[in-house]
């Protein structure tokens, strides 16, 4: 085609830009889709699926972690590099984030990775420091998160949010055959957690039989976010797998 | 530009012409530049054949390039380049070169460690390290502790046992101090203050003697707390119930308050709400038993106050 056609015809001019910028894009990424082992399968020995989708109320701490910004501080990837290994443990794996929409992997670190920090500090500690870092780590720049141990959860859209969740492949369940094969792929006890009509119930249930935030009266916005804490990066157990497990998949 | 006139006489334009006399030149790239976008061709085919890089279905080219490395299980693998498998060859090299410490203390009995020069040297640079990204958040930089939070290890107060074996099993297990609310007694607000008083009394703080004594006998009575804290109110290391006859207080802030009504006040609260908040987190699903290992001698000899008995 005659080039002065192209520059003179704006439209044509502009489908064609964005088709040529994204070669690159489509080259790198659509592969991944196919390519077996883009995201490990991680099983127990019993087949059951080691990696699960959040429950209710961790899935709720999730959002609030998006709201508040945290992600501007913290990056939730622990890179194969041997600095990061020593410091914050096994790298992490696309399977550890394949529930996650969007991923909160970061590209800025003021404070430290967090993609494996659950577990690492108590529950009580987690409520202390998010309402006043400096109270444990004088030397922090971490702002204060007051309100959260004050603010109830607002629980009434949690199913909303879970099919929502659905859409993008969240294997929540809505009926009897998705939760049985949910039992099959996770367990019984991750699947009653995965099951939309129960939502609003699992989450009321979890926060007070979990104290997150030392009051299992009420279910506030800080039993939310140190669930969703304490379980990132516990999901895989290292110690069932070599250390090189994961090689084979790239 | 005038020139720009005279010289679009001699050089090629690209045919456009706008407003009747602009033109667009089409020079020849520099030498240069156009020979370093050879180079990249170059380098990129090379690249392709060296390391992953087309998909094919569901797989993708490997390239020529390899890494050997041993896990941590000591199997030799070999297999195609990636940041995976370099990490590994990384960390087994580290290994290597930090084996001969670790070896030497793995293999020298605790009470030893601190007497070699060169292996106390390392743990205490490798234990700082290691205290720094995992145990400063809660018992703080130094190890000093936090008040109403967790212990101060550089003291010799321990609430578990300072020995190195002891000391170990706290790391690699965790700990998590309970007391129940009033003791698990069934107690009113007088006999809390009684109680309180007398918890007071056994360290040598100001009380009200009077009602020490009646806490004397609830506490030996009624109270049941010599069950835990026994009957000389020195505590029991294997249930980390505290010593309530020394100055060392890690729940009750005794000592910052600047009068005798306070004190009462901060122990009665401790009595009667009872503990459950002091969780320290269990490391050994965390930490080799190596590191663990290097903690323990670096709070016992490091920190200071491990005790041998
Ligand atoms: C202004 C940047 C900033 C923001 C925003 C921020 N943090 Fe932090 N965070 C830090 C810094 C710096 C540290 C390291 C010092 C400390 O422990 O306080 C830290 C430490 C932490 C730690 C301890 C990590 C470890 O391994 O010791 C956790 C957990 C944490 N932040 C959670 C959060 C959560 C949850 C939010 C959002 C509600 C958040 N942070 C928002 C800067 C930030
Ligand atoms: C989440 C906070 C927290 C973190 C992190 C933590 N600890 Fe602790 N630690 C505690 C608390 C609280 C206690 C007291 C438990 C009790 O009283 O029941 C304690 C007790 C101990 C004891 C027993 C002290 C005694 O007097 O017997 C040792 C030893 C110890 N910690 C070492 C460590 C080391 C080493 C690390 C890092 C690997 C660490 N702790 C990380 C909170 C923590
Ligand atoms: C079931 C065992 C148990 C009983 C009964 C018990 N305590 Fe305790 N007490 C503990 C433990 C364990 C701790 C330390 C908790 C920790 O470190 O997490 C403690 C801590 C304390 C402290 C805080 C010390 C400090 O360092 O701040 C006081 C004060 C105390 N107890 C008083 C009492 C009195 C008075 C009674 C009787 C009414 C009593 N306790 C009964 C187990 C018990």
């Amino acid at each position: 085609m005659d080039h002065g056609k192209i520059e003179k015809n704006l439209g044509l001019m502009l489908v064609l830009t964005m088709f040529a910028i994204s070669i690159g894009g489509l080259v790198e990424i659509v592969p991944l889709f196919f390519i077996k082992g883009t995201v490990e399968d991680v099983r127990n020995a019993d087949g059951i699926k080691m990696v699960r989708p959040y429950s209710p109320l961790e899935q709720r701490g999730r959002d609030i972690y998006v709201r508040e910004g945290c992600y501007l501080c913290h990056s939730q990837m622990i890179r194969p590099f041997r600095d990061e290994s020593m410091r914050y443990g096994h790298y992490s794996l696309a399977a550890e984030s394949q529930y996650d929409h969007p991923f909160q992997w970061g590209s800025k670190r003021t404070g430290p990775d967090l993609a494996r920090v659950g577990k690492k500090y108590s529950n009580e500690w987690q409520v202390q420091h998010l309402i006043a870092p400096r109270s444990m780590v004088p030397e922090s720049v971490m702002p204060n998160y007051p309100w959260l141990l004050t603010t109830a959860l607002d629980t009434s859209d949690v199913a909303d949010r879970m099919t929502a969740l659905r859409v993008t492949g969240v294997p929540y369940s809505v009926n009897k055959a998705e939760f049985d094969n949910n039992v099959k792929e996770f367990g019984a006890d991750v699947a009653k957690q995965l099951h939309i009509p129960d939502a609003q119930k699992n989450l009321i249930e979890q926060a007070q039989t979990g104290k997150y935030d030392g009051n299992a009266a009420d279910v506030t916005e800080m039993d939310a976010l140190v669930a969703y804490l304490q379980v990132l990066g516990t999901m895989v157990d290292f110690s069932k797998l070599d250390n090189d497990n994961f090689v084979k998949f790239r | 530009m005038s020139q720009g006139n005279s010289q679009s006489s001699k050089v090629q334009t690209t045919g456009h012409v706008w407003d009747g006399d602009l033109q667009e030149l089409n020079n020849p790239l520099p030498a240069w530049w156009l020979w370093a976008f050879y180079a990249t061709i170059i380098f990129s085919v090379v690249y392709w054949v060296a390391y992953p890089a087309w998909p094919l279905g569901k797989g993708f080219t490997t390239g020529i390039a390899t890494i050997t490395y041993k896990n941590d299980k000591g199997v030799e693998k070999t297999t195609h380049w990636s940041t995976r498998a370099l990490l590994m060859k990384d960390l087994q090299d580290a290994r290597e070169k930090q084996k001969p410490y670790f070896d030497k203390v793995a293999a020298t009995p605790y009470e030893q460690i601190s007497k070699d020069p060169e292996l106390s040297n390392f743990v205490a640079s490798a234990g700082k390290v290691l205290f720094s990204d995992n145990c400063a958040a809660c018992h703080q930089s130094g190890g000093q502790g936090k008040m109403a939070f967790a212990p101060n290890l550089t003291d010799d107060d321990w609430i578990y046992g300072g020995t190195h074996d002891k000391i170990q099993a706290s790391i690699a297990n965790g700990r998590h101090g309970i007391m129940p609310a009033k003791g698990g007694a069934d107690l009113n607000e007088g006999e809390i203050e009684s109680l309180a008083n007398y918890v007071l009394s056994l360290s040598g703080e100001p009380m009200d003697a009077a009602k020490a004594k009646a806490g004397d006998e609830l506490f030996h009575g009624k109270a049941t707390c010599l069950a835990c804290h026994g009957a000389d109110g020195k505590g029991n290391k294997d249930i980390g119930s505290a010593n309530l006859t020394d100055k060392i207080w890690l729940w009750a802030d005794v000592p910052a308050q600047d009068s005798a009504d306070k004190k009462v006040a901060v122990v009665k609260a401790v009595i009667t709400s009872g503990l459950n908040k002091g969780v320290m987190p269990a490391w050994n699903s965390r930490l080799s038993a190596d590191q663990i290992k290097l903690l323990t001698v670096y709070v016992h000899d490091v920190l200071g106050g491990g005790s041998n008995k």
